[in-house]
């Protein structure tokens, strides 16, 4: 824990880095305080197709109405909600079994990891989009779906990294020592070489959690996303696509949410890699 | 060479056949929704049963997906169920709609990105350098849909200069081909920028250019002769793999400028649960991704001789 604080630390002489670290800690602010901030409920029809600037009794609707009159900055603050918990939600869950399964397989060889890797690859040679479409219009859309299509389309990715450097890790001389002293395998594989391959996938990480932020969006515009009355970008982004032409207001909210977010996390990412070169 | 292609078309096959499985069992898990899609909400039950019988549904699963195999393997792609037509009478023409749109980016977006990755990498940590790196990192960031609806807000609403719609419905029209493909474009090319500047800023610091800059050679010699050679190898391959990627964007691009190509029928039909059109599009998305793949490595290793297929 300590030494991640101080990768942050470190990350204050690169501007890039902090501005994109300041973009994600305003979204996860906005996500968290987001009852707070809202002047609305996200989910009360006020105005319909008002302009950005309306007035509503005492408030303003700073960023408009959509076409059915529910608070447009509302939305997407609590969107940022829906977004951030579904993102971190797939991200952990599909770390959880890719790093499972590259540890397996870095680890064990063999069979083991031809079958993983068989797998893994059969899943990668597809356009994951296809595959999201694919899963959610056959078992229908929830958020438990969607953690599962994330995590069924991102975990062979993340396997592929852990097991390149399990690969390596395992012919080091401390993961020899702890099989000299008896160690069992979940032990080496949790204790001895987890921690090792900790660096790379922190970089890893914050790519992967803006793609899956985009990934969620995409879903939610394509009509797969989280069920209707819950705001999310992308599927705000999809219910004013209609009249978008007339009232561009209503997508251009959402659009610069997701857009600024995700930007965050790449320029994070950026940092962190250039750190990482620089040992 | 030979056993490698061998090889991969065995890959190629196989991976086929995983998911044309995968894609029948996800579609057997909803069996009852098909009836009522195809006869509408007012049919009778006894209606359904016997278009059901008459289709082959009662028939057990493994027999119905040997006899879609075997009808494959024949060329016959059987009947759209949505459509009510032959497959391959929906698919052909949305892809080669689709085709006309990725080649258009490709044309683009090719150009664009390896000019850029050259003049970033050429002189790493310049100004130049810092600019292209940061754009490239910005447009990735913007997602398709997010990014259609600022361009369509510009240029179609603030602006008035394009279409905002590409259904092509008064015959091909290019002005309707610009917004999809500029979204696509600027999504993908900050990845192949990315690649080309690593690539060609690890060339830049290589002995022998070291060497052809000190028996002075000029510096644009020295990037053109020398260095392009080997540093444009890697992002030829990135390239090609993106293809995967443009498949995925075309599906948001089409579904949002409803043009009329095969992401949006992939989208249409797999919300209809239309199955043999289904599984022809993802046989389709399949054999593009295996493709540009094996032609990756191929092209990989045809450019760098160090490399020779064991």
């Amino acid at each position: 824990m300590r030494r991640f604080l101080q990768t942050f630390v470190a990350l204050r002489h690169r501007p890039v880095a902090v501005v994109g670290l300041a973009l994600v800690l305003f979204w996860f602010a906005a996500a968290l305080l987001a009852p707070v901030l809202a002047p609305f409920d996200p989910l009360t029809p006020l105005k319909p197709f008002a302009k950005p600037g309306a007035a509503h009794g005492d408030a303003l609707l700073l960023l408009g109405a959509d076409t059915v009159g529910r608070d447009i900055l509302s939305r997407v603050l609590f969107g940022a909600r829906a977004v951030l918990l579904y993102a971190i939600g797939a991200t952990l869950l599909a770390y959880a079994v890719g790093v499972a399964a590259g540890l397996a397989a870095g680890y064990y060889r063999g069979r083991v990891d031809t079958v993983l890797s068989f797998g893994a690859n059969v899943v990668l040679s597809f356009p994951v989009l296809v595959l999201y479409i694919l899963i959610l219009t056959t078992v229908g859309a929830s958020g438990l779906n969607i953690l599962l299509a994330v995590t069924v389309a991102s975990a062979p990715g993340i396997m592929r990294v852990v097991r390149g450097l399990t690969l390596e890790l395992r012919e080091r001389e401390f993961v020899a020592a702890a099989k000299l002293r008896g160690d069992g395998a979940f032990y080496i594989m949790l204790v001895e070489i987890l921690p090792n391959v900790r660096g790379p996938l922190l970089v890893d990480a914050c790519l992967r959690f803006g793609y899956v932020i985009i990934t969620i969006g995409v879903l939610g515009f394509l009509g797969l996303g989280l069920p209707p009355p819950v705001p999310d970008w992308g599927s705000m982004i999809k219910e004013a696509r209609q009249v978008a032409l007339a009232f561009p207001h209503m997508t251009l909210a959402p659009a610069v949410a997701i857009s600024s977010l995700v930007l965050g996390f790449n320029l994070l990412a950026d940092g962190l890699r250039d750190l990482d070169g620089r040992g | 060479m030979c056993l490698f292609l061998l090889k991969r078309l065995g890959m190629l096959a196989l991976t086929m056949l995983v998911v044309s499985v995968v894609v029948f069992l996800l579609l057997e898990l909803t069996p009852g929704t098909v009836a009522t899609k195809v006869l509408g909400q007012y049919a009778t039950v006894e209606q359904q049963r016997i278009w059901l019988e008459t289709h082959g549904y009662f028939d057990p699963a493994a027999e119905r997906y040997l006899r879609w195999l075997a009808k494959l393997l024949t060329g016959d792609l059987g009947e759209s169920l949505r459509y009510k037509t032959p497959v391959g009478d929906v698919l052909w023409p949305r892809l080669l709609n689709t085709v006309i749109l990725g080649a258009a980016v490709l044309a683009i977006m090719v150009p664009l990105s390896l000019a850029l990755g050259v003049v970033a990498g050429m002189r790493e940590g310049r100004p130049s350098d810092r600019v292209i790196s940061i754009v490239s990192v910005v447009t990735t960031s913007v997602p398709e849909f997010a990014s259609a609806a600022f361009l369509s807000a510009l240029f179609v609403f603030a602006l008035g200069w394009l279409p905002g719609t590409s259904a092509m419905s008064g015959g091909f029209n290019w002005r309707e081909l610009v917004l999809p493909v500029a979204v696509l474009v600027l999504y993908d090319f900050g990845y192949v920028v990315r690649m080309t500047r690593a690539s060609m800023a690890d060339v830049m610091t290589q002995p022998y250019i070291r060497t052809a800059l000190l028996k002075g050679l000029p510096f644009r010699v020295v990037v053109l002769r020398h260095a392009l050679r080997n540093a444009l190898i890697a992002p030829f391959t990135v390239i090609l793999l993106q293809v995967n990627w443009l498949l995925s964007g075309v599906i948001v691009v089409e579904s949002f400028f409803a043009y009329k190509g095969f992401g949006a029928l992939l989208l249409e039909a797999s919300l209809f649960g239309d199955i043999f059109l289904i599984e022809a599009c993802a046989m389709v998305a399949v054999v593009v991704a295996v493709g540009t793949q094996t032609l990756a490595d191929i092209a990989y290793a045809y450019l760098s001789p160090r490399i020779r297929f064991a």
